[in-house]
């Protein structure tokens, strides 16, 4: 995570470029763009934001009001693992609010927030799409299911030790 | 016509429209927020849901929405069944959930859309009893304050701002909840007709800055129907005033001119009105070059008895209305009125003027500009000089999406289908400039030229119209010239605008040749030319070339042939080069100036008479089709001012001027006027007269209070001082009098039982084109009337070479007005610079944005503040008209620059200010 590199990588910009020969006009590439930049600095900044708008000949207004509609575009720093965390129904027939309750306890930390270590942020989503093994959650791009407050121990710690995933 | 059955009652509707449309025409009360009768329908608020039946035996109907379901014979509906005002009920209260409870501090109470709503769909009782969701609020600029926590998310700001007005600085951000209307950051909002937000919004989330600082509820706001006196579309206003300040400007809706949108200019504009540089009383300037204040009575009649003693030049004004000018042209004479505009402007009037009457082209009101199909503009540049129309000009390309939406059957209010169905469809437009313009994004073809060439490419386009081929033109510019010549041949009403803004006679006469060459091929055309200020073409058609130029004046002086000097409502310095300005006045023995504010002119007056501005003071102005219009006072002058056909009529009768003797109101100056010559007939009918009385009563100019207080001294003493009686006017200094169907141009501001807000119009309103009910007087002076007018066309030496740069006039939205630039808030953000460089002419001089440089031309010497624009053509700088030092350099000639070397960067000497200047 880095804050202070205001202009797009070269990598950065290649990557959209890739993005822009697909597309019919500049602007159709925004999402994808974000999601790059994103995937290169964990979120998403203003500074990004007009870098983004000029390359793409937008107004950082467009872009904004795109990057702020998508709860997953981060707009403010993450910790280096989000934990997705699902809510709805059959997670919480399940028992999720009681999990939900453990991370908590075990990371100081409640939805939104993002640890003083900078390892993890929780984010609650409306679902994952696994109900069948509810209740479910994702830690950076691996989904983890059936959770217990012993798996989640287990799969917290993993996480934390092996840093961000890529 | 369709015949529609609501609520059991038979109604004939206009063919077309939306049932939410067809039941506000037919009077009836249904709510809704997300539609606008000028933006149409999305939709999205469900506020007008009703209930349509399949046929008379169906009891139970379905819910649809009134503004997406259009209008079909025999359809029958149900506003007041129980489903559907209960569903009304239940979406105002959902919109409320998060709606604060600040009513009493909020700057739209009394006149917000959302209490009307509210009180209309029966929504008493708020039972949510949770958190409210909060924003933080943004900076938006000296003009438009923020408060986003009384969002209701109806999205006509964005729909207003982006789709209607192509500004791009303002989005709908986040979702649910969180949805936030604002900028990227903190910032002033850039567009041009942002100001139409605060009457757009339903709610206080946008509004007024200066009335948010100095608040007054409508209900205490005194209104009277007026014309902005910004520029020559000549919008509508409804100024309104209380404490005897201006306090804010509003739409005043004319179908044919600004419908329902003002551009900030005439919105926030005025209050100059309320500033501190007007001039207080009469004075007289002592020995020690100060001023002393005298009694009128003796400054008139020393003013008087020099007029019957000695040679007297009158200096009429294109800010100033024509019976000011006409009371003025009477005192001294015809032969010594002049118009006070710059030689090279009287030459492109009379230009103008030529081509109207040659080309055999409609002149165009901003209405039917929005119908045109294709447009050329040749040079104005439209956003800056008659920002109004560019807004309609924005409309007008939208005329390939209607067409497109028309082939799917797609009615044109479906707002959202037909942008969708569109896309970056449009009808064409074109334009020549030498620089960048605002209205570049909407444009098909952008031609950066200077003006000897825009007029090129008009001639090539015309003659290639004419079928004929000009040799002289290069192959690529052919198939552009081409192109365009193609697309006004296809158009049904192709349009050319062009105007004195571009300062050379030939662009205009090549606009007319265009015109003239599609009028010869049985096209309706339209020709829009612009003029600079609220009365050029009327003072212009007042003088009919017939009075001494500005610089015969000069000559006149030079010559010492001036005892006294009249001034009325001009600065001279902001019209001709200093030293020629300093000598004239110095050569007189007696200047006198009436004018508003101070100004240069005044600092250099022997006599100096206080004059009302617009807002207090009856007069007409000529805009720019001819159409003639006539402002109401809005409150009464503060002593000693007085409007300036009154001192000179007064100065007239104590000379014993004949004509003047029997003037004994406005009425009697105007109807002289009219009477006076043949292309000035029929300005007496532009409003009733003085005498006007509907059932024996006057119109007021106060809303109903139920009390009937107005309570402006309730500090003092509980009695209500007696109202003055206007005995000048049809209207009232009072809430009496009669307030149902008038005539449009006597409506002070909009009211309707049930509907506080500016969306009450509609009550007003009648017929698919949303005519006034009370009729409304259109008086055009008809270009067949127009006499023609001296040609005092002057070569301007152009030096081509090398080292010269061509001189070309720019305009600024703020700064260039003299007087709107005056007023609170505008004066912030006027620019300083007075000279724009193209890049490669900054880097040859060596300067930057800041720095100062020299321009030699014909009148001398002068020092001009630098701003770069790159889009500038390179052999070309741009004049910023109405910045200091802009009057030294005549557009068009030859300048020679060199870097000022002793120039002190403004930065350098307020930088301490600038930091303090901003004020949330």
């Amino acid at each position: 995570m880095n804050n202070s590199v205001n202009s797009l990588s070269t990598e950065e910009l290649s990557a959209i470029d890739e993005e822009l020969e697909h597309a019919p006009y500049r602007s159709a590439v925004a999402i994808d763009a974000l999601k790059i930049v994103q995937s290169h600095r964990g979120w998403v900044s203003d500074s990004s934001i007009k870098e983004i708008a000029n390359y793409l000949e937008m107004s950082s207004e467009e872009l904004d009001s795109i990057a702020t509609f998508y709860n997953l575009i981060f707009r403010r720093p993450v910790g280096e693992n989000v934990i997705l965390f699902c809510d709805s129904v059959s997670c919480w027939i399940r028992g999720c609010a009681k999990l939900e309750k453990h991370i908590n306890k075990t990371l100081g930390i409640t939805r939104g927030q993002t640890t003083e270590d900078d390892k993890f942020t929780l984010v609650p989503v409306p679902c994952l799409g696994a109900c069948d093994k509810a209740p479910v959650m994702m830690v950076g791009d691996s989904l983890h299911e059936n959770l217990t407050e012993e798996s989640i121990n287990r799969i917290l710690e993993d996480a934390a030790v092996k840093g961000k995933e890529r | 016509m369709p015949t529609i059955v609501i609520d059991g009652k038979e109604y004939e509707v206009p063919q077309g429209e939306n049932i939410l449309e067809a039941c506000l025409g037919l009077g009836l009360d249904l709510p809704y927020f997300c539609w606008h009768p000028a933006m149409g329908s999305i939709g999205s608020c469900r506020q007008c849901a009703i209930i349509q039946y399949q046929n008379p035996e169906d009891e139970r109907g379905k819910l649809v929405m009134g503004c997406m379901t259009p209008v079909q014979d025999g359809a029958r509906f149900s506003i007041t069944n129980e489903a559907a005002s209960s569903f009304r009920e239940f979406i105002i209260e959902s919109l409320m959930v998060n709606h604060p409870h600040d009513c009493p501090v909020c700057a739209e109470g009394g006149e917000c859309h959302l209490q009307d709503m509210t009180v209309m769909a029966g929504h008493r009782d708020r039972r949510y009893r949770g958190l409210k969701k909060t924003h933080r609020n943004q900076y938006l600029g000296p003009l438009i304050h923020h408060e986003m926590n009384r969002c209701i998310t109806c999205y006509r700001c964005v729909r207003f701002y982006k789709d209607y007005a192509g500004g791009s600085d303002l989005s709908a951000m986040a979702s649910h909840d969180h949805v936030y209307f604002g900028r990227h950051e903190d910032g002033k909002l850039e567009s041009p007709f942002s100001g139409n937000l605060v009457e757009v919004c339903p709610t206080g989330v946008f509004t007024d800055k200066h009335l948010v600082n100095d608040y007054t509820r409508k209900w205490d706001l005194q209104s009277a129907p007026s014309i902005c006196p910004g520029c020559s579309v000549g919008c509508n206003t409804s100024p309104g005033e209380r404490y005897g300040k201006l306090k804010r400007v509003h739409n005043r809706y004319n179908p044919d001119i600004n419908g329902y949108f003002l551009c900030d200019k005439g919105r926030f504009g005025a209050t100059y009105v309320n500033s501190e540089k007007r001039i207080p009383a009469v004075g007289r300037r002592s020995k020690d070059g100060l001023f002393d204040a005298i009694d009128s009575s003796q400054a008139l009649t020393a003013i008087a008895k020099g007029l019957s003693t000695s040679k007297v030049i009158g200096i009429g004004s294109p800010r100033a209305s024509i019976e000011t000018n006409f009371a003025l042209q009477n005192l001294v004479g015809q032969q010594n009125f002049c118009t006070g505009i710059s030689e090279t402007e009287t030459a492109l009037v009379s230009a103008c003027i030529e081509a109207i009457k040659e080309s055999g082209a409609k002149i165009p009101s901003p209405r039917e500009i929005e119908r045109c199909d294709a447009i050329l503009i040749l040079g104005e540049d439209v956003t800056n000089t008659a920002t109004r129309i560019a807004l309609s000009l924005r409309q007008a390309v939208r005329n390939e999406a209607y067409n497109m939406a028309e082939g799917l059957q797609l009615q044109s209010w479906q707002d959202a289908a037909t942008r969708n169905l569109a896309q970056d469809e449009r009808s064409p437009l074109f334009l020549a400039s030498p620089h960048a313009t605002q209205l570049d994004d909407i444009a098909e073809g952008i031609f950066n030229l200077s003006p000897s060439n825009i007029a090129h490419l008009g001639y090539s386009v015309a003659s290639l119209i004419e079928g004929k081929r000009d040799d002289a033109v290069t192959k690529t510019d052919a198939n552009d010239y081409g192109n365009i010549a193609e697309a006004l041949l296809k158009a049904e009403r192709p349009l050319i605008i062009s105007g004195t803004g571009v300062t050379d006679t030939s662009v205009v006469k090549a606009a007319s040749s265009i015109a003239s060459a599609l009028v010869a091929k049985g096209k309706e055309t339209y020709l829009s030319l612009i003029y600079q200020e609220a009365n050029t073409l009327g003072i212009t058609l007042l003088d009919q070339g017939q009075g001494p130029s500005l610089s015969n004046i000069f000559e006149q002086g030079e010559n010492n042939n001036i005892q006294t000097l009249i001034i009325v409502e001009n600065d001279l310095y902001r019209r001709a080069a200093k030293h020629k300005v300093d000598k004239l006045l110095q050569a007189a023995d007696q200047v006198i100036v009436l004018d508003i504010m101070d100004n240069e002119t005044c600092t250099q007056a022997d006599i100096v008479i206080p004059a009302s501005s617009f807002a207090e003071c009856e007069g007409t102005l000529i805009n720019f089709e001819g159409r003639a219009q006539r402002h109401f006072p809005v409150f009464e002058s503060k002593h000693p001012c007085r409007p300036s056909w009154e001192w000179i009529t007064e100065i007239g009768k104590i000379s014993s001027n004949k004509n003047m003797l029997e003037w004994q109101c406005f009425d009697d100056i105007n109807k002289a006027c009219s009477e006076s010559s043949s292309t000035l007939t029929g300005i007496n009918e532009v409003a009733p007269d003085r005498k006007y009385r509907v059932g024996g009563r006057k119109i007021p100019r106060q809303p109903h209070r139920y009390s009937g207080r107005t309570a402006m001294i309730a500090n003092l003493s509980v009695h209500e001082p007696k109202q003055t009686d206007d005995t000048e006017t049809p209207l009232g200094f009072t809430m009496e009098g009669h307030s149902g169907d008038r005539p449009g141009e006597l409506i002070p501001f909009v009211w309707a039982p049930g509907w506080n807000s500016n969306h009450s119009v509609h009550k007003l309103q009648t017929g698919s084109e949303r005519e006034l009910k009370g009729g409304r007087s259109v008086v055009k002076i008809e270009s067949k009337n127009l006499i023609q007018s001296k040609q005092q066309v002057k070569s301007v030496s152009q030096n081509n070479d090398q080292d010269h740069f061509i001189a070309v006039a720019m305009y600024k939205f703020f700064g260039t007005g003299e007087l709107s630039s005056q007023s609170p808030g505008i004066i912030e953000l006027c620019e300083s610079e007075s000279i724009e460089l193209a890049i490669e002419a900054a880097d040859k001089l060596g300067v930057s944005n800041g720095d100062g440089v020299t321009a030699h031309g014909v009148n001398g010497t002068v020092e001009l503040e630098v701003k770069i624009n790159d889009s500038l053509i390179s052999n070309c700088v741009g004049i910023i008209q109405g910045m200091p030092g802009a009057a030294n350099i005549n557009p068009g000639e030859g300048l020679s620059l060199t870097r000022s070397e002793n120039w002190v960067r403004r930065s350098e000497i307020i930088s301490s200010d600038q930091l303090g200047s901003k004020n949330v």
